[in-house]
C-alpha cells in the first residue's frame, strides 16, 4: 500500500545537461577523493569493484536515518508514510532511468547477484526442465555462471557457453548456433567486468527472441557507463547493483517484464510479499512486492534514487563521452609500456583496462601501485573462465568512473614504471 | 619505498624469477596442491621422505614473486631436514610473518629471514605461507589445501 498525499520529490532526468562536462567540478562532489594514501593523493581506479559515492547519496542516506527512519508499506503513522513515499519515489526514478514501462517492473534486491539468483530460482524452477538448456557466454562474471549451474544441476538441465574470440568479443555466429528449441533462457553480461567488452545486447536479444527465448542482461558494469533503455533493448530481465553506480552497497535492481514477473512464483517468503496468510493458504502480494519479502534496504533504495538523480544531473551521455575519451587515452598510454599486454581489445569497450606485464605477477604489481596511492584490482576478477581463456592466472585491472582524470592515468603509467623498477 | 625495498629484497626477486628446485619430482612419495582462490596462486609441492628425513623436495606452479620465492627458499632450507625440524621451521616462519620472532629463532631461519618485510603487508602474508601450508599438507597426507582470505 502506497500512501498518497505527500509531495513527490521525483526529479526527472535532464535530457541535456546544462553545462559541459567538467571533471574537476565532478570530483568536488566526491569527498573521498581528497584522501591521501601513504602520503600520496588517492588514485582510485577500482571502480568496477565499487564506485565512490557523491555527497548527494551520502546526504540521502543520512537524511533517511536522521529524519525519516521508519518501516515502509506498513505504518499508518507520518514517518512511515514519509519513508514509503521516498522509497517508492526511488523506484520511480529507477524506472524512468531504465526506460521501463511501469514502476512495478522494478524489484529492489541486494545487488546484481541477487537479481540473477532471483531469476534462476523463480523463473528457472518454473520453466526449466530436464534436458533444457541455459545459454551464457564465456566472458561472464561468476554471478552470471554459478546461479545457472546450480539451477541446471537441480533440474537436470544443461549450461551452454558461447565462445569469445582473442579480442574478448562474443562470436555471434557460434552464439546463434547454440540457440535451439531446448534453450529456455539466455543470460549475458552487457559489459564484461574483466575485459571491458560491450556486448551487442540489442542484437543478441533479437537473435534469442527469434527463437522465442527470453534474455536476462547482467548490467552491473554497463549502467554506470552507458545509457540503457530496457524497452528499446527489449530485454526480458535486466540486473544491476547500486554500489557500482555511485549508490550504496547492499541494494540493486532487477527489472523484469510484467508478463514474466506475473507468472513467476515468489523468490523468498515473508512479510510484505503477501496479501493474506492463513495456515492453509497464502495469497501473494502484487508486483513488485511479491518479490520483496521482508523489510527492504530502505535507506539503500533511497540512496540509489539519489545516485540516479546525480548521474542524471551530470548527464549519462556526457559521462559516456568523457569516459570513452579517457579510456582511449589510458589504452594508448599503457600500451607504450614495454612488456605490457592488454587483455581484452574489443572494438566496443567501456570502463576497464585489464593487463599483464611480462614476468611480473598482478599481486606484486598491485602491492607496489598501492604504495603509490593507486587502487587497482589484481586477481581473476570473479571471472576465472575468462582468465583461463586468455591463458593467464590473473590480470591487473584499472577501471574508470566519471571522476577519473588523464592525470590519474599518467600516475598509473608512472606507477607501472615504478613497479618495473622495483621488481627489475 | 623503504617498505617496498624491505619486501622485495634482492634474494626474493632472484628466487622469484629463478626459482630453485622447480619442476615435478619423479617418484615423490608425498605431494599436495595448494591454491589461493583470491589471487589464483597455485602450487604443487612434491616430497620424498625416507627414514624420517626429507630426502628431496620440489615444487611447481604459478604465483607472485613472494609465493614463488617463498617456495624456492623453502625447498632449499628443508631438504635434508627431519620431519620434526621441518615442522619447527613451519612454525618459526609463521612467527616471522606475524612479527613475533626472537633473535635465536631468526638465526635458525637463516635466509628465510628475508621474508620479515612481509609483515608490513598483511594481505601478502598468505602469499608467503601458501607453499609452507602445502608442504605441511603433503607431509600429513592431505592432498589439497585451500588458503582462504
Amino acid at each position: 500500500m502506497i500512501p498518497s498525499g505527500t509531495t513527490s520529490q521525483v526529479r526527472m532526468p535532464a535530457s541535456e545537461p546544462l553545462s559541459a562536462f567538467n571533471v574537476w567540478r565532478v570530483r568536488e562532489d566526491f569527498p573521498i577523493l581528497k584522501t591521501q594514501v601513504y602520503g600520496k593523493p588517492l588514485v582510485y581506479l577500482d571502480n568496477a569493484a565499487t564506485s565512490q559515492k557523491p555527497q548527494g547519496v551520502l546526504d540521502a542516506l543520512n537524511r533517511f536515518y536522521a529524519q525519516e527512519c521508519a518501516n515502509v508499506h506498513r505504518g499508518l503513522h507520518w514517518l512511515s508514510e514519509l519513508a514509503t513515499q521516498d522509497y517508492e519515489d526511488a523506484r520511480v526514478k529507477v524506472q524512468r532511468f531504465l526506460g521501463a514501462a511501469e514502476a512495478r517492473e522494478i524489484i529492489f534486491v541486494r545487488g546484481a547477484t541477487e537479481a540473477i539468483n532471483l531469476v534462476a530460482h523463480s523463473y528457472g524452477r518454473k520453466y526449466v526442465q530436464a534436458g533444457d538448456e541455459i545459454l551464457i557466454t564465456a566472458m561472464e562474471h561468476h554471478s552470471n555462471i554459478v546461479p545457472w549451474q546450480i539451477l541446471c544441476q537441480e533440474q537436470g538441465a544443461r549450461l551452454r557457453v558461447a565462445p569469445i574470440n582473442d579480442a574478448g568479443e562474443l562470436i555471434l555466429e557460434e552464439f546463434q548456433k547454440l540457440l535451439n528449441s531446448r534453450t529456455r533462457l539466455v543470460a549475458v553480461g552487457h559489459v564484461s567486468n574483466a575485459l571491458g567488452t560491450v556486448n551487442p545486447v540489442r542484437q543478441i536479444i533479437q537473435m534469442a527472441h527469434n527463437h522465442n527465448i527470453p534474455v536476462l542482461v547482467d548490467g552491473a558494469q554497463a549502467v554506470p557507463h552507458l545509457k540503457v533503455n530496457v524497452q528499446e533493448l527489449d530485454c526480458d530481465f535486466y540486473a544491476f547493483s547500486g554500489h557500482k553506480f555511485y549508490g550504496p552497497t547492499g541494494v540493486g535492481v532487477l527489472y523484469g517484464k510484467v508478463r514474466w514477473l506475473e507468472e513467476m512464483p515468489p523468490y523468498q517468503g515473508g512479510g510484505d510479499m503477501i496479501s493474506a496468510v492463513t495456515f492453509e493458504k497464502t495469497t501473494y502480494n502484487s508486483l513488485p512486492y511479491k518479490f520483496e519479502a521482508g523489510t527492504p534496504h530502505i535507506a539503500g533504495g533511497i540512496g540509489l534514487g539519489a545516485a540516479v538523480d546525480y548521474v542524471s544531473e551530470v548527464g549519462l551521455n556526457q559521462i559516456a563521452a568523457y569516459e570513452h575519451e579517457l579510456l582511449a587515452y589510458a589504452a594508448r598510454q599503457v600500451s607504450r609500456i614495454p612488456g605490457l599486454r592488454i587483455i581484452g581489445t574489443a572494438r566496443e569497450k567501456a570502463g576497464v583496462i585489464s593487463f599483464v606485464l611480462e614476468g611480473l605477477h598482478p599481486h606484486d604489481i598491485g602491492t607496489i601501485l598501492d604504495r603509490e596511492g593507486i587502487a587497482v584490482r589484481a586477481g581473476h576478477h570473479c571471472a576465472m573462465p575468462v582468465m583461463e581463456r586468455f591463458g593467464v592466472p590473473a590480470t591487473t585491472r584499472a577501471s574508470f568512473a566519471c571522476y577519473n582524470t588523464q592525470e590519474e592515468v599518467d600516475a598509473l603509467v608512472a606507477g607501472i614504471q615504478k613497479v618495473q623498477e622495483v621488481l627489475a | 619505498m623503504p617498505e617496498l625495498r624491505e619486501l622485495y629484497q634482492e634474494l626474493i626477486l632472484d628466487h622469484g624469477k629463478r626459482p630453485r628446485n622447480f619442476g615435478k619430482l619423479e617418484g615423490a612419495n608425498c605431494q599436495a596442491n595448494g591454491y589461493n582462490p583470491l589471487c589464483g596462486d597455485k602450487i604443487t609441492v612434491y616430497v620424498n621422505v625416507d627414514d624420517n628425513i626429507i630426502q628431496d623436495l620440489r615444487f611447481e606452479g604459478v604465483g607472485c614473486a613472494i609465493s614463488t620465492a617463498s617456495a624456492s627458499l623453502m625447498t632449499e632450507k628443508c631438504k635434508g631436514k627431519s620431519l620434526q625440524e621441518a615442522e619447527t621451521l613451519f612454525h618459526l616462519f609463521h612467527e616471522l610473518l606475524t612479527g613475533e620472532v626472537g633473535e635465536e629463532s631468526a638465526a635458525e631461519l637463516g635466509k628465510l629471514s628475508v621474508f620479515s618485510g612481509v609483515k608490513e603487508f598483511p594481505v601478502r602474508v598468505k602469499c608467503a605461507t601458501l607453499p609452507w601450508h602445502t608442504f605441511r599438507s603433503a607431509l600429513q597426507g592431505i592432498g589439497e589445501v585451500v588458503i582462504k582470505e
